[in-house]
Protein backbone atom coordinates (compact mmCIF):
# COMPACT_ATOMS: atom_id res chain seq x y z
CA UNK A 1 0.00 0.00 0.00
CA UNK A 2 2.80 2.46 0.83
CA UNK A 3 4.28 2.06 -2.94
CA UNK A 4 0.62 3.09 -3.88
CA UNK A 5 0.51 6.40 -1.40
CA UNK A 6 3.55 7.46 -0.91
CA UNK A 7 3.95 9.55 -4.41
CA UNK A 8 -0.09 10.85 -3.03
CA UNK A 9 1.84 12.82 -0.08
CA UNK A 10 3.27 15.92 -2.61
CA UNK A 11 0.00 18.19 -3.67
CA UNK A 12 1.82 18.27 -7.11
CA UNK A 13 1.41 14.52 -7.81
CA UNK A 14 -2.23 14.18 -6.64
CA UNK A 15 -2.94 16.85 -8.90
CA UNK A 16 -0.70 15.03 -11.59
CA UNK A 17 -3.35 11.92 -11.20
CA UNK A 18 -6.14 13.67 -11.10
CA UNK A 19 -5.49 15.27 -14.21
CA UNK A 20 -4.83 12.28 -15.99
CA UNK A 21 -7.78 10.27 -14.84
CA UNK A 22 -9.74 13.78 -16.25
CA UNK A 23 -7.67 13.43 -19.31
CA UNK A 24 -8.30 9.83 -19.76
CA UNK A 25 -12.14 10.24 -19.08
CA UNK A 26 -12.75 12.85 -21.68
CA UNK A 27 -10.36 10.61 -24.26
CA UNK A 28 -12.54 7.30 -23.31
CA UNK A 29 -15.40 9.00 -23.49
CA UNK A 30 -15.13 10.14 -27.36
CA UNK A 31 -12.73 6.82 -28.11
CA UNK A 32 -15.52 4.75 -29.42
CA UNK A 33 -17.06 7.30 -31.30
CA UNK A 34 -13.50 8.39 -32.89
CA UNK A 35 -12.87 4.49 -34.29
CA UNK A 36 -16.45 4.02 -35.31
CA UNK A 37 -16.94 7.32 -37.19
CA UNK A 38 -13.54 6.63 -38.74
CA UNK A 39 -12.26 9.88 -36.91
CA UNK A 40 -8.48 9.24 -36.18
CA UNK A 41 -6.77 10.95 -38.53
CA UNK A 42 -9.14 14.53 -37.74
CA UNK A 43 -8.15 14.00 -33.51
CA UNK A 44 -4.80 13.78 -34.53
CA UNK A 45 -4.57 16.41 -37.23
CA UNK A 46 -6.75 18.63 -34.74
CA UNK A 47 -4.05 17.80 -31.58
CA UNK A 48 -1.04 18.90 -33.90
CA UNK A 49 -2.54 21.92 -35.15
CA UNK A 50 -3.19 23.74 -31.98
CA UNK A 51 0.70 23.43 -31.38
CA UNK A 52 0.75 27.52 -32.04
CA UNK A 53 -1.93 28.03 -29.58
CA UNK A 54 0.02 26.64 -26.98
CA UNK A 55 3.16 28.44 -27.99
CA UNK A 56 1.56 32.12 -27.58
CA UNK A 57 -0.05 30.90 -24.62
CA UNK A 58 3.38 29.86 -23.23
CA UNK A 59 4.90 33.04 -24.30
CA UNK A 60 1.89 35.16 -22.80
CA UNK A 61 2.68 32.98 -19.45
CA UNK A 62 -1.07 32.16 -19.29
CA UNK A 63 -2.25 28.28 -18.77
CA UNK A 64 -1.91 26.64 -22.17
CA UNK A 65 -4.89 25.31 -21.99
CA UNK A 66 -6.39 28.40 -22.76
CA UNK A 67 -3.93 28.56 -25.91
CA UNK A 68 -5.13 24.93 -26.84
CA UNK A 69 -8.86 25.92 -26.31
CA UNK A 70 -8.64 29.19 -28.02
CA UNK A 71 -6.94 27.73 -31.43
CA UNK A 72 -8.88 24.17 -31.16
CA UNK A 73 -12.22 26.63 -31.84
CA UNK A 74 -10.07 28.30 -34.98
CA UNK A 75 -9.38 24.91 -35.97
CA UNK A 76 -12.80 23.36 -35.70
CA UNK A 77 -14.08 26.03 -37.67
CA UNK A 78 -11.61 26.17 -40.12
CA UNK A 79 -12.25 21.97 -40.88
CA UNK A 80 -15.50 23.08 -41.42
CA UNK A 81 -15.11 25.74 -44.46
CA UNK A 82 -12.75 23.19 -46.13
CA UNK A 83 -14.82 20.22 -46.02
CA UNK A 84 -18.06 22.58 -47.41
CA UNK A 85 -15.95 24.53 -49.88
CA UNK A 86 -13.19 22.45 -50.66
CA UNK A 87 -12.37 20.93 -54.07
CA UNK A 88 -10.09 18.56 -52.61
CA UNK A 89 -11.18 15.37 -50.74
CA UNK A 90 -11.16 16.31 -46.94
CA UNK A 91 -8.51 14.35 -45.51
CA UNK A 92 -6.68 15.92 -47.90
CA UNK A 93 -7.03 19.76 -47.79
CA UNK A 94 -6.72 18.55 -43.37
CA UNK A 95 -3.69 17.26 -44.02
CA UNK A 96 -2.04 20.02 -45.97
CA UNK A 97 -3.49 22.70 -44.18
CA UNK A 98 -2.55 21.05 -40.27
CA UNK A 99 0.73 20.10 -40.98
CA UNK A 100 1.43 23.16 -41.38
CA UNK A 101 0.43 24.81 -38.52
CA UNK A 102 2.06 21.86 -36.69
CA UNK A 103 5.06 23.49 -38.18
CA UNK A 104 4.94 26.73 -37.69
CA UNK A 105 4.40 25.82 -33.82
CA UNK A 106 7.33 23.89 -33.76
CA UNK A 107 9.28 26.63 -35.29
CA UNK A 108 7.48 29.09 -32.81
CA UNK A 109 8.39 26.68 -29.99
CA UNK A 110 12.17 26.62 -31.06
CA UNK A 111 12.20 30.12 -30.69
CA UNK A 112 10.96 30.93 -27.28
CA UNK A 113 11.17 27.36 -25.71
CA UNK A 114 13.85 25.31 -23.69
CA UNK A 115 14.50 21.61 -24.61
CA UNK A 116 12.39 20.61 -21.57
CA UNK A 117 9.58 22.45 -21.77
CA UNK A 118 9.45 21.70 -25.64
CA UNK A 119 9.18 18.01 -24.63
CA UNK A 120 6.79 18.27 -22.35
CA UNK A 121 4.34 20.21 -24.70
CA UNK A 122 5.44 17.42 -27.36
CA UNK A 123 5.33 14.54 -25.07
CA UNK A 124 3.31 15.87 -21.74
CA UNK A 125 4.29 16.10 -18.94
CA UNK A 126 1.42 14.76 -15.93
CA UNK A 127 3.46 16.09 -12.70
CA UNK A 128 3.37 19.57 -14.36
CA UNK A 129 -0.37 20.32 -14.11
CA UNK A 130 -1.45 23.45 -11.88
CA UNK A 131 -4.34 24.00 -10.35
CA UNK A 132 -5.91 26.37 -12.70
CA UNK A 133 -4.95 23.70 -15.04
CA UNK A 134 -7.24 21.21 -12.99
CA UNK A 135 -10.16 23.06 -12.82
CA UNK A 136 -9.92 24.27 -16.24
CA UNK A 137 -9.52 20.42 -17.71
CA UNK A 138 -12.23 19.50 -15.23
CA UNK A 139 -15.06 21.99 -16.74
CA UNK A 140 -13.81 21.27 -20.38
CA UNK A 141 -14.81 17.09 -19.30
CA UNK A 142 -17.57 17.53 -17.60
CA UNK A 143 -18.86 19.33 -20.75
CA UNK A 144 -17.53 17.29 -22.97
CA UNK A 145 -19.30 13.77 -21.17
CA UNK A 146 -22.30 15.82 -20.60
CA UNK A 147 -22.86 16.84 -24.29
CA UNK A 148 -21.92 13.51 -25.66
CA UNK A 149 -24.57 11.96 -22.84
CA UNK A 150 -27.34 14.40 -24.11
CA UNK A 151 -26.75 14.07 -27.85
CA UNK A 152 -25.75 10.04 -27.50
CA UNK A 153 -29.17 9.00 -29.33
CA UNK A 154 -28.13 11.77 -31.97
CA UNK A 155 -24.75 11.05 -32.82
CA UNK A 156 -25.46 7.22 -32.97
CA UNK A 157 -28.10 7.94 -35.47
CA UNK A 158 -26.35 10.14 -37.67
CA UNK A 159 -23.21 8.09 -37.50
CA UNK A 160 -25.34 4.39 -38.68
CA UNK A 161 -28.11 6.40 -41.12
CA UNK A 162 -27.38 10.16 -42.19
CA UNK A 163 -29.99 9.18 -44.79
CA UNK A 164 -32.66 8.55 -42.23
CA UNK A 165 -31.31 11.48 -39.87
CA UNK A 166 -31.71 13.80 -42.62
CA UNK A 167 -35.04 12.60 -43.22
CA UNK A 168 -36.26 12.73 -39.56
CA UNK A 169 -34.77 16.56 -39.25
CA UNK A 170 -31.75 15.62 -37.67
CA UNK A 171 -28.88 17.42 -39.46
CA UNK A 172 -25.81 15.40 -40.27
CA UNK A 173 -23.30 18.27 -40.25
CA UNK A 174 -25.08 19.55 -36.96
CA UNK A 175 -24.14 16.36 -35.17
CA UNK A 176 -20.87 16.04 -37.22
CA UNK A 177 -19.81 20.06 -35.58
CA UNK A 178 -20.54 18.84 -32.09
CA UNK A 179 -18.49 15.44 -32.18
CA UNK A 180 -15.90 17.76 -33.71
CA UNK A 181 -16.17 20.19 -31.01
CA UNK A 182 -16.30 17.71 -28.24
CA UNK A 183 -13.05 15.93 -30.19
CA UNK A 184 -11.00 19.48 -30.30
CA UNK A 185 -11.88 19.77 -26.41
CA UNK A 186 -10.73 16.52 -25.70
CA UNK A 187 -7.48 16.88 -27.40
CA UNK A 188 -6.95 20.10 -25.87
CA UNK A 189 -7.38 18.31 -22.44
CA UNK A 190 -5.05 15.32 -23.35
CA UNK A 191 -2.59 17.23 -24.42
CA UNK A 192 -1.72 17.80 -20.98
CA UNK A 193 -0.92 14.42 -19.58
CA UNK A 194 0.28 12.58 -22.87
CA UNK A 195 1.31 15.60 -25.22
CA UNK A 196 0.58 16.99 -28.43
CA UNK A 197 1.97 13.76 -30.73
CA UNK A 198 0.75 10.96 -28.61
CA UNK A 199 -2.87 12.21 -27.93
CA UNK A 200 -4.19 10.01 -30.96
CA UNK A 201 -3.51 7.08 -28.42
CA UNK A 202 -5.76 8.33 -25.93
CA UNK A 203 -8.15 9.11 -28.80
CA UNK A 204 -8.08 5.56 -29.94
CA UNK A 205 -6.74 3.13 -28.87
CA UNK A 206 -9.00 2.44 -25.47
CA UNK A 207 -11.79 2.51 -27.98
CA UNK A 208 -10.10 0.07 -30.34
CA UNK A 209 -9.34 -2.51 -27.65
CA UNK A 210 -12.75 -2.26 -25.93
CA UNK A 211 -14.18 -3.44 -29.63
CA UNK A 212 -12.15 -6.00 -29.44
CA UNK A 213 -13.98 -7.26 -26.31
CA UNK A 214 -17.01 -6.04 -27.12
CA UNK A 215 -19.66 -5.21 -29.99
CA UNK A 216 -22.24 -2.96 -27.58
CA UNK A 217 -21.78 0.82 -27.50
CA UNK A 218 -22.58 1.49 -24.03
CA UNK A 219 -20.36 -1.71 -23.08
CA UNK A 220 -17.51 -0.01 -25.15
CA UNK A 221 -17.36 3.38 -23.69
CA UNK A 222 -17.65 2.37 -20.17
CA UNK A 223 -15.07 -0.64 -21.12
CA UNK A 224 -12.99 2.20 -22.42
CA UNK A 225 -13.07 4.56 -19.75
CA UNK A 226 -11.41 1.46 -17.52
CA UNK A 227 -8.80 0.96 -19.71
CA UNK A 228 -7.96 4.81 -20.23
CA UNK A 229 -7.98 4.97 -16.25
CA UNK A 230 -5.95 2.26 -15.87
CA UNK A 231 -3.34 2.87 -18.57
CA UNK A 232 -3.37 6.69 -17.22
CA UNK A 233 -2.03 5.19 -13.24
CA UNK A 234 0.28 3.17 -14.58
CA UNK A 235 2.18 6.29 -16.20
CA UNK A 236 1.41 8.22 -13.14
CA UNK A 237 3.65 5.39 -10.97
CA UNK A 238 6.35 4.78 -13.89
CA UNK A 239 6.98 8.44 -14.04
CA UNK A 240 7.28 8.70 -10.71
CA UNK A 241 9.15 5.75 -9.89
CA UNK A 242 10.96 5.04 -12.76
CA UNK A 243 11.24 8.95 -13.75
CA UNK A 244 9.89 7.52 -17.10
CA UNK A 245 8.25 10.46 -19.15
CA UNK A 246 4.22 10.56 -18.64
CA UNK A 247 3.42 10.88 -21.84
CA UNK A 248 5.34 7.65 -23.67
CA UNK A 249 4.56 5.46 -20.05
CA UNK A 250 0.76 6.02 -20.37
CA UNK A 251 0.64 4.99 -24.40
CA UNK A 252 2.41 2.27 -24.09
CA UNK A 253 0.63 0.52 -21.21
CA UNK A 254 -2.44 1.19 -23.90
CA UNK A 255 -0.82 -0.47 -26.42
CA UNK A 256 0.05 -3.56 -23.99
CA UNK A 257 -4.10 -3.36 -22.91
CA UNK A 258 -4.96 -3.60 -26.58
CA UNK A 259 -2.46 -6.83 -27.30
CA UNK A 260 -4.13 -8.26 -24.29
CA UNK A 261 -8.03 -7.39 -25.51
CA UNK A 262 -7.35 -9.10 -28.91
CA UNK A 263 -6.05 -11.79 -27.43
CA UNK A 264 -9.12 -12.07 -25.14
CA UNK A 265 -11.32 -11.00 -27.86
CA UNK A 266 -10.06 -14.13 -30.47
CA UNK A 267 -10.37 -16.72 -27.17
CA UNK A 268 -14.06 -15.42 -27.32
CA UNK A 269 -13.86 -16.10 -30.96
CA UNK A 270 -12.56 -19.18 -30.74
CA UNK A 271 -14.29 -20.88 -28.40
CA UNK A 272 -18.05 -21.16 -29.58
CA UNK A 273 -19.02 -19.99 -33.37
CA UNK A 274 -19.38 -16.83 -33.88
CA UNK A 275 -23.32 -15.39 -34.47
CA UNK A 276 -22.58 -14.63 -38.07
CA UNK A 277 -22.71 -17.92 -39.02
CA UNK A 278 -25.82 -18.95 -37.10
CA UNK A 279 -27.89 -16.95 -39.70
CA UNK A 280 -32.00 -18.05 -39.75
CA UNK A 281 -32.23 -18.39 -43.39
CA UNK B 1 -25.78 17.39 -48.41
CA UNK B 2 -27.90 18.84 -45.90
CA UNK B 3 -29.74 21.88 -46.80
CA UNK B 4 -28.66 23.64 -43.45
CA UNK B 5 -26.60 22.97 -40.72
CA UNK B 6 -29.19 24.49 -38.63
CA UNK B 7 -32.09 22.38 -39.89
CA UNK B 8 -31.45 20.07 -37.32
CA UNK B 9 -32.78 22.18 -34.39
CA UNK B 10 -36.43 21.72 -36.06
CA UNK B 11 -35.84 17.62 -35.06
CA UNK B 12 -38.49 16.27 -33.34
CA UNK B 13 -41.29 19.15 -32.87
CA UNK B 14 -44.65 18.51 -33.13
CA UNK B 15 -45.81 18.13 -36.80
CA UNK B 16 -49.11 20.82 -36.17
CA UNK B 17 -50.15 20.96 -40.00
CA UNK B 18 -53.70 18.75 -39.64
CA UNK B 19 -53.41 15.85 -41.31
CA UNK B 20 -56.09 16.04 -44.25
CA UNK B 21 -57.42 12.86 -45.51
CA UNK B 22 -58.72 14.57 -48.76
CA UNK B 23 -54.78 15.52 -50.14
CA UNK B 24 -52.30 13.41 -52.32
CA UNK B 25 -50.32 11.63 -50.41
CA UNK B 26 -47.93 12.96 -52.89
CA UNK B 27 -47.78 15.83 -55.54
CA UNK B 28 -44.75 16.73 -57.95
CA UNK B 29 -44.92 19.67 -60.39
CA UNK B 30 -42.35 20.47 -63.26
CA UNK B 31 -39.44 18.82 -61.05
CA UNK B 32 -35.98 19.36 -62.45
CA UNK B 33 -32.79 19.27 -60.78
CA UNK B 34 -29.16 18.60 -61.75
CA UNK B 35 -26.45 18.31 -59.92
CA UNK B 36 -23.82 20.33 -59.49
CA UNK B 37 -20.90 20.17 -61.96
CA UNK B 38 -22.86 18.18 -64.19
CA UNK B 39 -24.03 19.40 -67.87
CA UNK B 40 -27.73 17.33 -68.32
CA UNK B 41 -30.48 17.36 -65.62
CA UNK B 42 -31.04 14.47 -63.95
CA UNK B 43 -34.24 15.06 -63.58
CA UNK B 44 -36.76 16.75 -66.61
CA UNK B 45 -40.05 18.11 -66.10
CA UNK B 46 -41.37 15.82 -63.76
CA UNK B 47 -45.32 15.62 -62.78
CA UNK B 48 -47.06 12.67 -60.64
CA UNK B 49 -49.41 12.51 -58.35
CA UNK B 50 -49.93 9.68 -55.78
CA UNK B 51 -53.05 9.22 -53.96
CA UNK B 52 -53.20 7.31 -50.30
CA UNK B 53 -53.26 3.70 -50.27
CA UNK B 54 -51.31 3.48 -53.99
CA UNK B 55 -48.36 0.67 -53.92
CA UNK B 56 -46.14 2.20 -56.47
CA UNK B 57 -43.09 0.99 -58.47
CA UNK B 58 -40.82 3.67 -59.72
CA UNK B 59 -38.81 1.56 -62.60
CA UNK B 60 -36.08 2.80 -64.85
CA UNK B 61 -32.26 1.84 -65.58
CA UNK B 62 -29.12 3.11 -63.22
CA UNK B 63 -29.19 6.65 -63.05
CA UNK B 64 -32.50 7.05 -64.50
CA UNK B 65 -33.01 9.85 -61.26
CA UNK B 66 -35.21 7.39 -58.88
CA UNK B 67 -32.75 7.79 -56.12
CA UNK B 68 -32.93 11.79 -56.46
CA UNK B 69 -36.91 11.64 -57.11
CA UNK B 70 -36.90 10.03 -53.61
CA UNK B 71 -34.33 12.45 -52.15
CA UNK B 72 -36.09 15.76 -53.19
CA UNK B 73 -38.88 14.75 -51.97
CA UNK B 74 -37.61 14.16 -48.26
CA UNK B 75 -35.78 17.13 -48.94
CA UNK B 76 -32.02 15.19 -48.46
CA UNK B 77 -31.57 16.99 -51.95
CA UNK B 78 -32.19 20.45 -52.44
CA UNK B 79 -34.55 21.62 -55.17
CA UNK B 80 -34.14 22.92 -57.72
CA UNK B 81 -37.06 23.78 -60.10
CA UNK B 82 -40.75 23.13 -59.38
CA UNK B 83 -42.39 21.88 -56.30
CA UNK B 84 -43.22 18.99 -54.31
CA UNK B 85 -45.98 18.44 -51.79
CA UNK B 86 -46.50 15.73 -48.89
CA UNK B 87 -50.12 15.39 -48.10
CA UNK B 88 -50.05 19.72 -49.00
CA UNK B 89 -47.33 20.56 -47.19
CA UNK B 90 -43.19 20.73 -48.24
CA UNK B 91 -42.37 17.34 -47.17
CA UNK B 92 -39.54 19.05 -44.63
CA UNK B 93 -42.83 20.87 -42.53
CA UNK B 94 -44.25 17.92 -41.97
CA UNK B 95 -41.31 15.10 -41.16
CA UNK B 96 -43.38 13.04 -39.54
CA UNK B 97 -45.31 11.67 -41.90
CA UNK B 98 -42.56 10.48 -44.78
CA UNK B 99 -40.36 7.48 -44.32
CA UNK B 100 -37.48 5.97 -46.01
CA UNK B 101 -35.91 3.05 -46.68
CA UNK B 102 -32.44 4.46 -48.09
CA UNK B 103 -30.43 2.57 -49.89
CA UNK B 104 -28.35 -0.26 -47.88
CA UNK B 105 -25.00 1.55 -49.51
CA UNK B 106 -25.75 4.69 -47.43
CA UNK B 107 -25.77 3.45 -44.46
CA UNK B 108 -22.76 2.31 -41.91
CA UNK B 109 -23.38 -1.43 -41.01
CA UNK B 110 -20.45 -1.82 -39.03
CA UNK B 111 -21.22 0.83 -36.71
CA UNK B 112 -22.19 -0.70 -33.10
CA UNK B 113 -25.91 -0.67 -32.95
CA UNK B 114 -28.22 -3.48 -31.73
CA UNK B 115 -31.57 -4.39 -34.03
CA UNK B 116 -33.77 -3.06 -31.20
CA UNK B 117 -31.69 0.63 -31.11
CA UNK B 118 -32.43 0.95 -35.28
CA UNK B 119 -36.13 0.09 -35.59
CA UNK B 120 -36.11 2.74 -31.79
CA UNK B 121 -34.58 5.39 -34.59
CA UNK B 122 -38.13 5.23 -36.61
CA UNK B 123 -39.58 7.04 -33.39
CA UNK B 124 -36.77 10.01 -32.40
CA UNK B 125 -38.63 11.62 -35.18
CA UNK B 126 -41.46 12.57 -32.42
CA UNK B 127 -39.03 12.43 -29.50
CA UNK B 128 -35.79 15.13 -30.76
CA UNK B 129 -33.17 16.08 -28.69
CA UNK B 130 -32.85 15.37 -25.10
CA UNK B 131 -35.96 13.42 -24.91
CA UNK B 132 -36.16 9.22 -23.50
CA UNK B 133 -38.27 6.65 -25.52
CA UNK B 134 -41.42 6.78 -23.56
CA UNK B 135 -43.60 3.40 -23.26
CA UNK B 136 -45.61 3.75 -26.13
CA UNK B 137 -42.71 4.19 -28.25
CA UNK B 138 -41.30 0.91 -26.65
CA UNK B 139 -44.54 -0.60 -27.82
CA UNK B 140 -44.43 1.11 -30.89
CA UNK B 141 -41.07 -0.82 -31.79
CA UNK B 142 -42.13 -3.86 -30.16
CA UNK B 143 -44.80 -4.34 -32.75
CA UNK B 144 -43.13 -2.75 -35.45
CA UNK B 145 -40.46 -5.88 -35.10
CA UNK B 146 -43.04 -8.42 -34.65
CA UNK B 147 -44.62 -7.91 -37.69
CA UNK B 148 -40.95 -8.03 -39.81
CA UNK B 149 -40.51 -11.03 -37.34
CA UNK B 150 -37.03 -9.89 -36.08
CA UNK B 151 -38.37 -9.72 -32.70
CA UNK B 152 -35.78 -12.54 -31.69
CA UNK B 153 -32.91 -10.58 -33.51
CA UNK B 154 -33.45 -7.73 -30.99
CA UNK B 155 -30.47 -7.60 -28.97
CA UNK B 156 -28.26 -8.85 -31.45
CA UNK B 157 -25.80 -6.15 -33.57
CA UNK B 158 -27.30 -5.24 -37.48
CA UNK B 159 -23.77 -5.72 -38.53
CA UNK B 160 -23.82 -9.28 -37.99
CA UNK B 161 -26.94 -9.86 -39.77
CA UNK B 162 -27.45 -11.42 -42.90
CA UNK B 163 -28.96 -8.90 -46.13
CA UNK B 164 -32.01 -9.68 -45.95
CA UNK B 165 -32.80 -9.69 -41.94
CA UNK B 166 -30.77 -6.33 -42.13
CA UNK B 167 -33.79 -5.02 -44.56
CA UNK B 168 -36.29 -6.17 -42.44
CA UNK B 169 -34.67 -4.34 -39.89
CA UNK B 170 -34.95 -1.33 -41.89
CA UNK B 171 -38.43 -1.76 -43.17
CA UNK B 172 -39.39 -2.04 -39.27
CA UNK B 173 -37.83 1.33 -38.12
CA UNK B 174 -39.99 2.53 -41.20
CA UNK B 175 -43.05 0.76 -39.64
CA UNK B 176 -42.37 2.63 -36.39
CA UNK B 177 -41.87 5.86 -37.87
CA UNK B 178 -45.46 5.27 -38.77
CA UNK B 179 -45.17 7.52 -41.54
CA UNK B 180 -48.40 7.97 -43.84
CA UNK B 181 -46.20 8.19 -47.24
CA UNK B 182 -43.02 5.49 -47.39
CA UNK B 183 -40.03 5.63 -49.36
CA UNK B 184 -37.82 2.37 -50.37
CA UNK B 185 -35.00 2.83 -52.29
CA UNK B 186 -34.25 -0.90 -53.81
CA UNK B 187 -35.30 -2.41 -51.15
CA UNK B 188 -34.85 -5.84 -52.81
CA UNK B 189 -31.66 -5.95 -53.54
CA UNK B 190 -29.23 -8.83 -51.86
CA UNK B 191 -32.58 -9.87 -49.94
CA UNK B 192 -33.42 -13.51 -49.89
CA UNK B 193 -36.93 -14.82 -51.15
CA UNK B 194 -38.78 -15.31 -47.79
CA UNK B 195 -37.94 -11.34 -47.04
CA UNK B 196 -39.06 -10.17 -50.28
CA UNK B 197 -42.26 -11.90 -49.95
CA UNK B 198 -42.44 -10.55 -45.89
CA UNK B 199 -41.63 -6.81 -47.63
CA UNK B 200 -44.60 -7.01 -50.09
CA UNK B 201 -46.84 -8.33 -47.92
CA UNK B 202 -46.40 -5.77 -45.51
CA UNK B 203 -46.35 -2.74 -47.84
CA UNK B 204 -49.93 -4.40 -48.60
CA UNK B 205 -51.40 -4.55 -45.05
CA UNK B 206 -50.20 -1.36 -44.24
CA UNK B 207 -51.83 0.42 -48.29
CA UNK B 208 -54.72 -1.35 -47.87
CA UNK B 209 -55.80 -1.50 -44.17
CA UNK B 210 -54.40 2.21 -43.15
CA UNK B 211 -54.71 3.74 -46.33
CA UNK B 212 -50.97 4.37 -46.49
CA UNK B 213 -48.94 5.51 -49.81
CA UNK B 214 -46.24 3.45 -50.58
CA UNK B 215 -43.20 4.27 -53.29
CA UNK B 216 -40.67 1.79 -54.43
CA UNK B 217 -37.33 2.43 -56.69
CA UNK B 218 -36.88 -0.94 -58.73
CA UNK B 219 -35.44 -2.23 -61.36
CA UNK B 220 -36.79 -5.67 -60.86
CA UNK B 221 -39.70 -5.63 -63.51
CA UNK B 222 -40.32 -9.22 -62.61
CA UNK B 223 -42.31 -8.44 -59.59
CA UNK B 224 -44.29 -5.50 -61.01
CA UNK B 225 -47.33 -6.69 -62.14
CA UNK B 226 -48.16 -9.41 -58.67
CA UNK B 227 -46.92 -6.88 -55.93
CA UNK B 228 -48.06 -3.50 -57.14
CA UNK B 229 -51.40 -1.36 -58.66
CA UNK B 230 -49.51 1.30 -60.31
CA UNK B 231 -45.63 1.54 -62.24
CA UNK B 232 -44.06 4.83 -63.11
CA UNK B 233 -40.96 4.13 -65.72
CA UNK B 234 -38.46 6.89 -65.09
CA UNK B 235 -35.60 7.75 -67.18
CA UNK B 236 -35.10 11.57 -66.74
CA UNK B 237 -38.52 11.81 -67.27
CA UNK B 238 -42.31 10.11 -66.87
CA UNK B 239 -42.00 7.34 -69.91
CA UNK B 240 -44.81 5.74 -68.83
CA UNK B 241 -47.36 5.59 -65.89
CA UNK B 242 -50.49 3.08 -65.30
CA UNK B 243 -51.79 0.39 -63.94
CA UNK B 244 -47.81 -2.12 -64.49
CA UNK B 245 -50.14 -4.84 -66.96
CA UNK B 246 -50.73 -1.80 -69.40
CA UNK B 247 -46.97 -0.31 -68.32
CA UNK B 248 -45.36 -2.97 -69.11
CA UNK B 249 -44.61 -2.94 -73.05
CA UNK B 250 -42.10 -4.07 -75.11
CA UNK B 251 -41.94 -0.55 -76.16
CA UNK B 252 -41.65 1.11 -73.01
CA UNK B 253 -38.87 -1.18 -71.42
CA UNK B 254 -36.62 -0.54 -74.97
CA UNK B 255 -37.49 3.46 -74.29
CA UNK B 256 -36.28 3.02 -70.81
CA UNK B 257 -33.58 0.49 -70.98
CA UNK B 258 -32.57 1.11 -74.49
CA UNK B 259 -32.60 -1.63 -75.78
CA UNK B 260 -34.80 -4.14 -77.93
CA UNK B 261 -36.94 -6.27 -75.76
CA UNK B 262 -38.41 -9.42 -77.44
CA UNK B 263 -40.12 -11.90 -75.48
CA UNK B 264 -38.53 -14.71 -77.89
CA UNK B 265 -34.99 -13.31 -77.98
CA UNK B 266 -32.69 -15.46 -76.25
CA UNK B 267 -28.95 -14.10 -76.46
CA UNK B 268 -27.38 -17.69 -75.49
CA UNK B 269 -28.55 -19.23 -77.73
CA UNK B 270 -28.57 -17.08 -81.20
Amino acid sequence: MDFLIEPLQYSFMIRGLLGGLIAATACATLSAFVVWRGMSFMGDALAHSVLPGIVVAYMLGISLLWGALGAAAFVVVGIGIISSRGKLKEDTAIGVVFTGFFALGILMLSRVATFSDLSHILFGNILGVTRQDLFLMAVVTITVVVVTFFSYKEIVTASFDPAHATAIGLSPSLVRYIVLTMLALTTVVAIQTVGVVLVLALLVTPGAAASLVSRRLRNIIGLSLILAAAATIFGFYGSYYLDLSSGPSIVLALTIEFLICSVIGWMKRHRRPPPSIRRSE
Amino acid sequence: MSPSVFSGFGYGGTCDLPPDSHDLALRCRDLSHRYPGNTADVLENVSLEVQPGERVALVGPNGAGKSTLLKLILGIERLDRGDIAVYGHPATHCLHRVAIVPQRSTVDWNFPVTVRQVVMMGRYVHLGWFKRPTKADHEAVDSAMETMEISDLAGRQVGELSGGQQQRVMLARTLAHDADLLLLDEPLNHVDFKTQELIFHTLEEVTIRENKAVIVSTHDLGVLTVHFNRAIFLDRKIIADGVPDEVLTPDTIAEAYGFEFHKDYHPWTS
